[in-house]
């Protein structure tokens, strides 16, 4: 490829330019192991490991050229054998096994470079004391490969070294020195591009096979694979998927000791954990050579392999590897888990050294002795293990990837959360979780330690009562911080009266921070950032049993070591503290509290020197306490007077965080932030993500205080109850803050400085955030310390007192004097008035007032301007009905707007040939058909949210477009809740649930935990309607460019940029204003990044939130976007005047709110939003023609027509920098800047191609066919295109029961009856992986082992994880246990298993679920429908239930006994299950065993239901009874 | 917020009035106030917008409309009374007298009876009074520095008390015999109640605001004194030229502009002797009052106490509708009929009225010659047109005829000549942003600056010319 210049170095990667920043790269993938028990080496494990490969490889990825894989790769243990052999061809004589080691080197094709590696790795040998024995060029064949794999593939060398003179014990650790200095040398060559130098193994152990290929290219790229004589006991296999089409040779996986699938997100943290803790490292065992390693961490390397350099410190440390993966990847050890006291004991002492490396990862690992595999606390990355009889053990992301005959299977499993898995070659067996853990756990007397050496709060001291604060005192306080009237209403009441942080609804339409006039809170130039695509955000409330907020703060002790005193820190149940916790830490004696008091101040009429000055003076005098022997310090605003001003804490925490770093200096303190700034949960989340251990917030409690004693709180309360109530809100927002982002532990949260800044400058985040992005530069320390100083003066006037009354505010709720908001109340009565009286002079006034460039800039695109062009007469323009198809009507569902404003939406847009969004709610099938009159009410899109409401067979083939929704730019990273009382008879029946009964949307898919599973999601809907486009919704935010290249690779058709501002239905205020991006910095970062990465070509780009005016359009458009979505302005034509009371269900104008009183006052019109497109079309064509395109599509990316608005009149504007985002992407050699072709989305390859072609009797004439068919995990979404075919013939009925009756043998791939229809019946007799019966609409699956199968199956794995998710109706049988998340939201399906995971019945809202086994933990957690019988041999079934939404109960009566006795006997008579058997004959004895799960409010609303349907026949008035009582 | 459900749950309840036939004996006031547990039900109904149009749009001093009505929900009286006072001097003026666009503007109003914001002010301020919260806020520290404010209107007062709370010597001047200008002699009793004022007036004095009766400045203090005295001069002396209807019989007797007729009836309420050569009065007459607007209004009021035998009000402008127009929607100022207490109290109106002649008997009115019109839409300069319908001319008896057109400026009399004030085209004074005229140091505010308008603009125009001058004098 010609493309390749100096923008990329030689290994291929970029250079980070514009928007892209390859550091936002991620990647996913699938991982494996085949490993031989008895430990003899034998090629068949290399065999075998190839063919896992090859039958993983639809888990990876390739790239914009179509052959270059992501990375494929085999960590082999040390093939002695075969080495010896082509050593002794080229006259080498290797010493005995063990005392020689292979590096396996990537040398830079540069031959003089290359040589100079060479010579450079030599000597390092020599000088450590080993001896060079000789290379071997390892034979490689490059035929195949990809063109870009081949123009960056490094010259692969193998080197050999003996051990000579170093200790056996040592040797392991010296080739790690060795390697160390080596590539710092090399690195250190910075006039050179030794890019593709790298060294993916050395060691005497393991050797490392990997390159940027795919799977089924490895064996022939390396022939030594294909060689007889290799052969060796186990091998690790990878195969890569990453977000970025030009990943590297050396990032390929597997790393030295691992293989990794997933993501680590607490990697910022970590690493700059792992940078502060590495001044303090000591080990008796490196000696002098740990100064070799340092740093630990190589820049530049992936999550995966930043894990992997660390966890080799560990282990070379002295550590043993599943010790150091232990401490690592800690699984969650709350109180709710059933672990030994001594296990928790060895968690929480680990806790207090080392941070969770915190991210959704099965692990494989391999020290060559030890190999093995652990999950993730929450169990997010499938690994499934068959252990055969003659002693062969295969673990893989997915179960089928070997054949093996079933009478060979000894047992097949998979990894539970947290658990390990591990081979011991050196005993030949396998090691039990329990057994290594527990013996591990009491190497040391942890316990002991803990007992004595850990320190708590409350054990401290008991402080005398703290005097109230004087009113007027406090008033100045409030005043100097900025407290507004609103904050402390809308903000500080809702949490100190109710415990949780205020619900807010539609978008955010307020000003940027640095485009605000007002004087801003530092806090509010930051936002944060979230889990989207790459890694799933967590549920913090159904699954909060892995969360924890506990830490320890104090002094830590040296990683590499374990001592008592380690834990000797005093432990935090959670990071706020109330004045009397300060006075407690001030006052104690303990001998390890030793505070130090520095004041965070500054001259009251300081500069930004000053604030410069003060910050220095403040860093020196940390370091010198710390010195001095303080193991916390105090950082304190509260004695800013007249005279001094407060430091803005952020500014000082961060940056005394990162001058610590610096020093070497950090882990020997702990911050702690006493501050008045503090209130907001965004605040809390800000500080401690970039430095602060613990805050307390002393004027919102001071206020909070005031508040309760004045009875000015939403609740008449106390002071001390209002204090608590509010610090148990910021707990619970915080959770939530952490999960939007995956992270489950404030350990690893602290300092993972999660967060883009917007408006900073460079100086200011280098300086003080440092690793933060912020992309369009902004202010710096001056324009921070005038904001500062402009809040201080209202607090302390230079005449006169200041005033009694707070600022009104303005943020939320528009306010005279407050936030400028782009929504103003001329903006919506010019927009009404111009859509009702169809006048288009006062769209005119609208559009001006929107668009005002000379007061009011609301938005960053406000600050730009068209360049001149030569313009064209505007009827040369393309019409405006060739622009509506690119517009859409954002996703609003049915429940959050009422029926009439859903329906008069979709009547609209479709009239203009445009389309509407169903939202993620469902779709009355009655509007599939077309009104009298030529109206449709149809959704052209229908949304796939992770709820999977409506998501049925019928729906799915309905629709024109499938909309996979991963974020929202109200609340991204999070779920929603659709309170019972608001979910109606007609909401119910299109969501497929019952009325009444709350509706809870899970924060992530469950089907997509990354990316490689999203790209099976697009395959699944794909499959079922291969006539609809396949969308994902994105929201802006730093890395979201190669997010949207990773749906490209996904094969995804168009992917949607959501700005942040997008509106909602309701959600929590900190998700409304902090939480991701405005679009026009993640459009540009996505155009940038699909066109340099030769994407663009190859999917459409979308972008909403605010738009407004022909303006926003063609900035939009010339931005990259070629389609455009609306929200909340549709809204307001049909009458919505911005109320932001959705969420309450009280919309006086009828759009948003389910109340029949209400809904009666909706005035909109079709005609309302049809006269806006029109005016908007036409504005839109008035650009065009100023700027010379006939057509949108030659304005697609033209984004050097737009400029910056010359003379910017703010003052917090002047240094913003938009160079970045207005940069057109380079080299890109007249290349597509828009669509211009579509995906390839293999269907054709489907099996179910074939099952159609065999169905065709039953699909025309409804004639029943048996097929009998084998199936393997390569065969994906099986059954899926055929109910797409059913459900379009014969719609939502189906075909009769049987009609189509299937017996696949073999494992079945992912999502195997995807969306199945009625009239299937499938069986597979096998094994079947994650996703089973998804969506499932009807029909019948059973899964039973293979026939010859020798194995207990209700002891044993055959099903993986998420089965039955979003089902609505349908059967299941599974003879056998299956993994966790069993019937996740599930809506109708009824199913019985034998066994299942973690997580069961999660989120259930229907069916029945019938569960003759053991359940993991936290069953029935957001569980709000539906009924599930639970076999409990063990009786402790209560322990492992989340009890917040159910009711155990017995099975009593006899419709319950004969439900159960029934779907028993149905299991039975499709399985022949033993364990079925012995219950029905043992039918009374076994009954008291059952316990009934019954969620609590699905039993009011049946008895409800039944008592009414006595009473009255009418059906119609009893379900309105139900939800309005 | 206040209760989120209160308007779906409450209808909208006015104060009474007290009935026709006993108040129009007398020049009280007219309306009471709502016990206050069902004030603080009406509070309820405000549903707390997102955007508060009351607020945003509606109000033109910004009051927090949604932030008081929460209080008063939630029974937190001061609070809402401090909330009310910080964008508004003068609560219980325009409590009692304010059309109330703010109400205009009440989203609730987009399909429902707004909510009863201006009696809610009015009660707030009025309980503040009671319960004797409302006490003088004398600045802490003196500036030292001297403000003549030429005026005492509305504008004037609310400059004067903003002024000297931040602690400048503020002399109020006032060419008539009492303070308060249109509130003091323009608006009758029956609207609003002397003591009212009074007592607003002695709190701004104890604030330390020099009040100056019987000053016209321009003519008893020289323009030179002036600016010599003071280092900062704020004229709110008011648009009070009134528009006049020079046809045939004008002068004639039994013509009188609209304020000299309701000046003379407030002082006499005062107590003051009017002497009898200069005495107008509507006793046994028969009234026409010309002009449709809230002055009119008050002469028919006037008029009825008074014991006028027959009152007719004439406007040239049609009669407007009932409900809005379809052009004219939520939330602009609606163009519909109002009905005042007055005319409540009985009085023929007549729309589309053009008077053509004054026809005298001897030297005294007695008819007047009028037309109807017929208006048509708009020309191209955007105003409507109308014709006078032919033969259908017709008379009107009058004894006495008032004439309320409306006011056109500020007196262009010695003050504004001897001072070299710039005016515009319309004959107001021309200020710059920050309210200060052509002469530096000279600032204007009020209906002398934007023509004749409502009470509360006044007083918002009082308000940010006094940020203005304490800017001017102190620096930012």
């Amino acid at each position: 490829m010609n493309g390749f210049s100096n923008e990329r170095k030689a290994d291929g990667t970029l250079t980070p330019y514009g928007l892209y920043d390859p550091a936002n790269e991620h990647d996913s993938c699938g991982v494996g192991f085949v490993a031989q028990l008895d430990g003899q080496p034998r090629h068949s494990v290399v065999q075998d490991a190839l063919r896992v490969l090859i039958n993983l490889e639809h888990r990876g990825a390739v790239g914009g050229d179509k052959s270059t894989g992501d990375g494929a790769g085999l960590l082999l243990q040390m093939p002695d054998l075969f080495f010896r052999q082509v050593c002794e061809d080229r006259r080498l004589t290797l010493p005995t096994p063990g005392d020689y080691a292979v590096a396996m080197v990537f040398l830079p094709t540069d031959s003089a470079l290359a040589e100079r590696a060479t010579k450079t790795f030599e000597k390092a040998v020599q000088e450590e004391g080993c001896e060079v024995l000789g290379w071997r060029m390892v034979p490689t064949a490059s035929a195949g490969l990809g063109e870009f794999s081949r123009s960056t593939q490094p010259e692969i060398r193998q080197l050999f070294v003996a051990r000579a003179a170093v200790a056996p014990e040592h040797f392991e650790r010296k080739l790690y020195v060795i390697r160390r200095v080596v590539e710092k040398e090399v690195a250190g060559w910075l006039d050179r591009d030794t890019s593709q130098f790298y060294v993916p193994s050395f060691s005497s152990r393991t050797v490392n096979y990997k390159g940027l290929l795919t799977g089924t290219q490895l064996a022939s790229f390396y022939p030594d694979l294909g060689d007889a004589r290799l052969a060796c006991a186990f091998s690790v296999i990878h195969q890569r998927y990453s977000t970025n089409t030009f990943p590297s040779w050396s990032l390929a996986q597997p790393f030295r000791f691992l293989g990794h699938n997933g993501e680590i997100n607490t990697l910022r943290g970590n690493i700059n954990a792992m940078k502060a803790r590495e001044a303090k490292i000591e080990s008796d065992l490196l000696g002098p050579d740990l100064e070799k390693i340092k740093p630990v961490i190589v820049e530049g390397g992936s999550d995966s392999a930043i894990l992997d350099n660390v966890l080799e410190l560990l282990v070379a440390a002295g550590r043993s590897l599943p010790h150091a993966v232990m401490m690592m990847v800690p699984e969650a050890w709350g109180s709710k888990f059933h672990i030994s006291e001594d296990k928790r004991a060895f968690y929480e002492y680990h806790a207090a050294i080392m941070e969770p490396w915190d991210g959704p990862a099965a692990l494989i690992f391999t020290d060559g002795r030890y190999i093995g595999g652990t999950l993730d606390r929450n169990g997010l990355r499938p690994a499934r293990y068959t252990v055969t009889r003659d002693g062969m053990v295969v673990m893989a992301s997915e179960t089928g990837v070997l054949d093996i005959a079933g009478d060979r299977i000894l047992r097949c499993g998979r990894l539970q959360p947290g658990r390990m898995f591990l081979v011991d070659l050196a005993q030949n067996r396998i090691v039990p979780d329990n057994e290594v853990k527990a013996k591990i756990s009491r190497q040391r007397p942890y316990r002991h330690w803990l007992k004595d050496h850990v320190i708590g709060l409350r054990g401290l001291f008991v402080p005398p009562q703290i005097p109230k604060e004087d009113p007027d005192v406090l008033r100045r306080k409030q005043h100097a911080f900025g407290y507004t009237d609103e904050e402390l209403k809308m903000v500080l009441s809702p949490m100190a009266s109710r415990g949780q942080e205020a619900v807010g609804s539609m978008g955010n339409d307020a000003a940027p921070a640095v485009l605000s006039n007002r004087p801003q809170l530092l806090f509010s130039y930051f936002k944060q950032l979230f889990a989207q695509v790459t890694n799933p955000p967590i549920d913090p409330l159904r699954e909060e049993l892995v969360m924890s907020l506990t830490s320890f703060v104090g002094r830590e002790k040296n990683l590499l070591d374990e001592t008592p005193e380690h834990c000797a820190r005093l432990k935090l149940p959670h990071p706020i503290l109330t004045p009397q916790d300060m006075m407690r830490l001030r006052q104690t004696t303990h001998p390890d509290i030793i505070t130090a008091e520095i004041d965070t101040l500054f001259p009251a009429d300081g500069n930004g020197d000053a604030l410069s000055e003060a910050l220095d003076t403040v860093f020196r005098r940390a370091e010198r306490h710390i010195r001095g022997g303080a193991t916390m310090l105090i950082l304190t605003d509260r004695q800013s007077d007249g005279d001094h001003a407060p430091i803005p804490a952020l500014l000082a925490v961060a940056g005394l965080h990162h001058y610590l770093i610096r020093k070497g200096l950090r882990t020997s303190a702990s911050l702690i932030v006493e501050t008045g700034e503090a209130r907001e949960i965004m605040h809390f989340a800000l500080l401690l993500g970039y430095g602060a251990n613990a805050i307390c917030p002393h004027v919102a409690l001071s206020s909070i205080r005031e508040m309760a004693d004045l009875g000015l709180l939403e609740e008449e309360i106390k002071a001390d109850q209002a204090v608590d109530a509010y610090i148990t809100a910021i707990k619970k927002g915080l959770l939530k803050t952490f999960s939007r982002m995956g992270i489950s532990t404030l350990r690893s949260y602290l300092g993972a400085q999660i967060f883009e800044a917007i408006g900073l400058n460079r100086s200011v985040v280098d300086r003080y955030f440092c690793g933060t992005a912020s992309r369009i530069g902004g202010m710096g320390l001056n324009e921070i310390a005038m904001e500062t100083r402009t809040r201080h003066r209202r607090g302390f006037p230079q005449r006169g007192k200041p005033t009694s009354l707070l600022d009104a505010g303005g943020d939320y709720h528009i306010r005279d004097g407050g936030e400028k908001h782009l929504m103003s109340p001329e903006v919506v009565y010019h927009l009404q008035y111009a859509t009702r009286a169809n006048c288009e002079k006062t769209y005119r006034e609208f559009s001006r007032l929107v668009n005002e460039q000379s007061h009011a800039h609301a938005t960053l695109r406000s600050l730009f301007c068209f360049k001149k062009t030569e313009p064209i007469p505007i009827e040369e323009v393309e019409p405006v009905e060739a622009i509506f198809p690119r517009f859409v009507s954002a996703a609003m569902s049915f429940g959050s707007i009422s029926r009439e404003a859903h329906e008069t939406i979709a009547i609209a847009m479709n009239r203009l040939g445009a389309n509407s969004n169903s939202g993620e709610g469902g779709e009355d099938p009655a509007r599939y058909h077309p009104l009298p009159n030529g109206d449709s009410k149809r959704s052209n899109i229908k949304q796939v949210a992770s709820a999977r409401f409506g998501v049925t067979t019928d729906y799915i083939v309905q629709s024109k477009e499938l909309q996979i929704k991963m974020a929202q730019g109200a609340k991204p990273g999070e779920g929603g809740q659709l309170p019972g009382h608001k979910v109606n008879k007609d909401i119910a029946r299109v969501r497929h649930t019952t009325p009444g009964v709350t509706l809870i949307s899970p924060p992530p898919h469950h089907d997509i935990y990354s990316i490689e599973d999203l790209s099976q999601l697009i395959f699944d809907l794909k499959a079922v309607n291969p006539s609809a486009r396949i969308s994902v919704k994105l929201v802006s935010e730093v890395g979201v460019g190669t997010v949207a290249a990773g749906v490209a690779k996904a094969k995804a058709d168009m992917v949607l940029i959501s700005g942040y501002d997008g509106g909602t239905g309701a959600s929590p205020l900190t998700s409304i204003k902090h939480a991701g991006l405005p679009w026009e910095l993640g459009l540009a970062e996505t155009q940038q990044t699909l066109v340099n990465n030769h994407l663009r070509d190859r999917i459409r780009v979308q972008v909403d939130g605010q738009l407004r005016t022909g303006r926003d359009l063609a900035i939009a458009a010339l931005m990259g976007a070629e389609e455009f979505g609306f929200g909340t302005v549709i809204l307001v034509t049909l009458g919505c005047v911005m109320m932001r009371k959705c969420h309450m269900n009280t919309c006086p104008v009828g759009v948003a709110t389910q109340d029949p009183e209400l809904r009666r006052r909706f005035a909109g019109k079709p005609e309302y939003v049809e006269r806006y497109f029109r005016f908007l079309a036409q504005e839109l064509r008035e650009y065009m023609a100023q700027l010379g395109f006939r057509t949108l599509d030659e304005m697609i990316g033209r984004v050097d027509l737009l400029e910056v608005a010359p003379a910017i009149d703010h003052w917090k504007a002047q240094g913003l920098d938009f160079s970045a985002i207005l940069a057109s992407p380079r080299n890109t050699n007249g290349g597509p800047l828009r669509c211009v072709r579509k995906q390839e989305h293999e269907l054709d390859k489907s099996l179910d191609r074939e099952l159609i072609r065999y169905c065709k009797p039953a699909l025309e004439n409804g004639e029943p066919v048996h097929l009998e068919m084998p199936i393997r995990n390569v065969h994906r979404t099986v059954c899926g295109m055929l109910s797409g075919e059913i459900a379009r013939k014969y719609g939502a009925k189906g075909l009769p029961e049987n009609t189509i009756q299937i017996h696949f043998k073999g494992s079945a791939g992912q999502s195997f009856g995807m969306a199945l229809a009625r009239g299937i019946s499938a069986r597979i007799e096998g094994d079947a992986n994650d996703y089973l019966g998804k969506s499932m609409s009807g029909g019948r699956i059973v899964l039973v082992p293979l026939a010859n199968a020798t194995y207990l199956p209700h002891e044993n794995v055959i099903g993986g994880n998420v089965f039955l998710y979003g089902a609505t109706g349908g059967e299941l049988y599974v003879y056998g246990t299956v993994g966790e998340r069993f019937a996740i939201r599930n809506s109708g399906a009824s199913a019985v298993v034998e066994g299942v995971g973690d997580h069961g019945c999660e989120y259930m809202t229907g069916g029945v679920v019938v569960i003759l086994g053991p359940t993991g933990c936290n069953f029935a957690a957001g569980m709000s429908g539906g009924i599930a019988y639970v076999y409990d041999e063990t009786e402790l079934f209560d322990t492992r239930c989340n009890l917040d939404m159910v009711d155990l109960e017995s099975v009593w009566t006899d419709e319950d006994k004969q439900q159960l006795r029934t779907m028993i006997e149905r299991h039975v008579g499709y399985t022949g299950s033993i364990r079925g058997k012995m219950i029905l004959e043992n039918w009374e004895s076994q009954l008291p065993l059952f316990v009934k799960v019954m969620p609590i409010e699905y039993r009011k609303v049946l008895e409800r239901m039944r008592l009414q349907q006595h009473l009255d026949d009418e059906t119609v008035s009893a379900t309105e009874e139900v939800y309005r009582g | 917020m206040a209760k989120p459900t209160g308007f779906l749950e409450y209808t909208r309840e006015e104060a009474s009035k007290r009935p026709v036939e006993i108040r129009a004996k007398d020049f009280r006031e007219i309306e009471e106030l709502l016990p206050w547990d069902r004030l603080e039900r009406q509070a309820a109904r405000c549903m707390d917008c997102g955007i508060p149009f009351c607020h945003a749009y509606g109000c033109p001093v910004r009051n927090r409309v949604p932030d008081f009505n929460d209080l008063i929900y939630r029974k937190q009286w001061r609070r809402a009374l401090d909330i009310l006072h910080s964008t508004n001097n003068f609560p219980e003026i325009t409590g009692r007298i304010c059309p109330a666009p703010c109400e205009a503007a009440c989203t609730l109003s987009i399909n429902q009876p707004p909510v009863t914001i201006r009696l809610i002010e009015l009660q707030i301020v009025e309980r503040g009074w009671r319960e004797g919260w409302i006490q003088p806020q004398p600045a802490e520290e003196k500036t030292g520095r001297k403000i003549a404010i030429i005026g005492s209107g509305p504008s004037g007062l609310a400059a004067a008390q903003q002024l000297a709370r931040k602690g400048h010597e503020v002399v109020v001047f006032e060419k008539a015999d009492r303070i308060g200008g249109i509130l003091r002699y323009g608006i009758p009793d029956f609207k609003l109640e002397k003591w009212i004022l009074d007592r607003r007036l002695n709190q701004m004095r104890e604030e330390g605001v020099r009040f100056e009766t019987g000053v016209d400045a321009g003519t008893d203090l020289s323009p030179r004194y002036l600016q010599r005295t003071f280092d900062a001069i704020l004229i709110t002396a008011g648009a009070s030229k009134p528009r006049d209807l020079n046809i045939p019989g004008r002068n004639l007797n039994g013509i009188h502009f609209a304020m000299d007729f309701l000046v003379q009836q407030n002082k006499r309420n005062a107590g003051d002797h009017i002497p009898k050569e200069q005495e107008i009065s509507a006793k046994g007459k028969k009234v026409v009052v010309i002009g449709g607007g809230d002055t009119g209004s008050d002469c028919v009021g006037t008029s009825r106490r008074q014991g006028a035998i027959d009152l007719c009000q004439i406007e040239i402008l049609p009669k407007p509708a009932d409900v809005r127009p379809a052009d004219n929607p939520w939330p602009v100022w609606p163009k519909v009929l109002k009905t005042s207490t007055s005319h409540e109290e009985g009085c023929t109106r007549l729309w589309s009225i053009l008077t053509k002649e004054f026809i005298g008997g001897g030297d005294n009115v007695k008819k007047l010659h009028c037309v109807e019109l017929e208006w048509s839409d708009t020309d191209q300069s955007g105003k409507p047109k109308f014709r006078e319908i032919p033969g259908s001319d017709f008379e009107l008896d009058a004894d006495l005829v008032l004439l309320s057109l409306g006011f056109l400026h500020i007196e262009h009399g010695p003050l504004v000549e001897g001072l070299k004030l710039g005016t515009d085209g319309a004959g107001n004074l021309v200020v710059h942003p920050g309210c200060q005229t052509s002469v530096p140091g000279i600032f204007a505010a009020g209906d002398c600056v934007m023509g004749a308008s409502l009470v509360v603009r006044a007083i918002l125009q009082g308000r940010e010319s006094a940020i203005a001058v304490d800017r001017y004098l102190m620096g930012e």
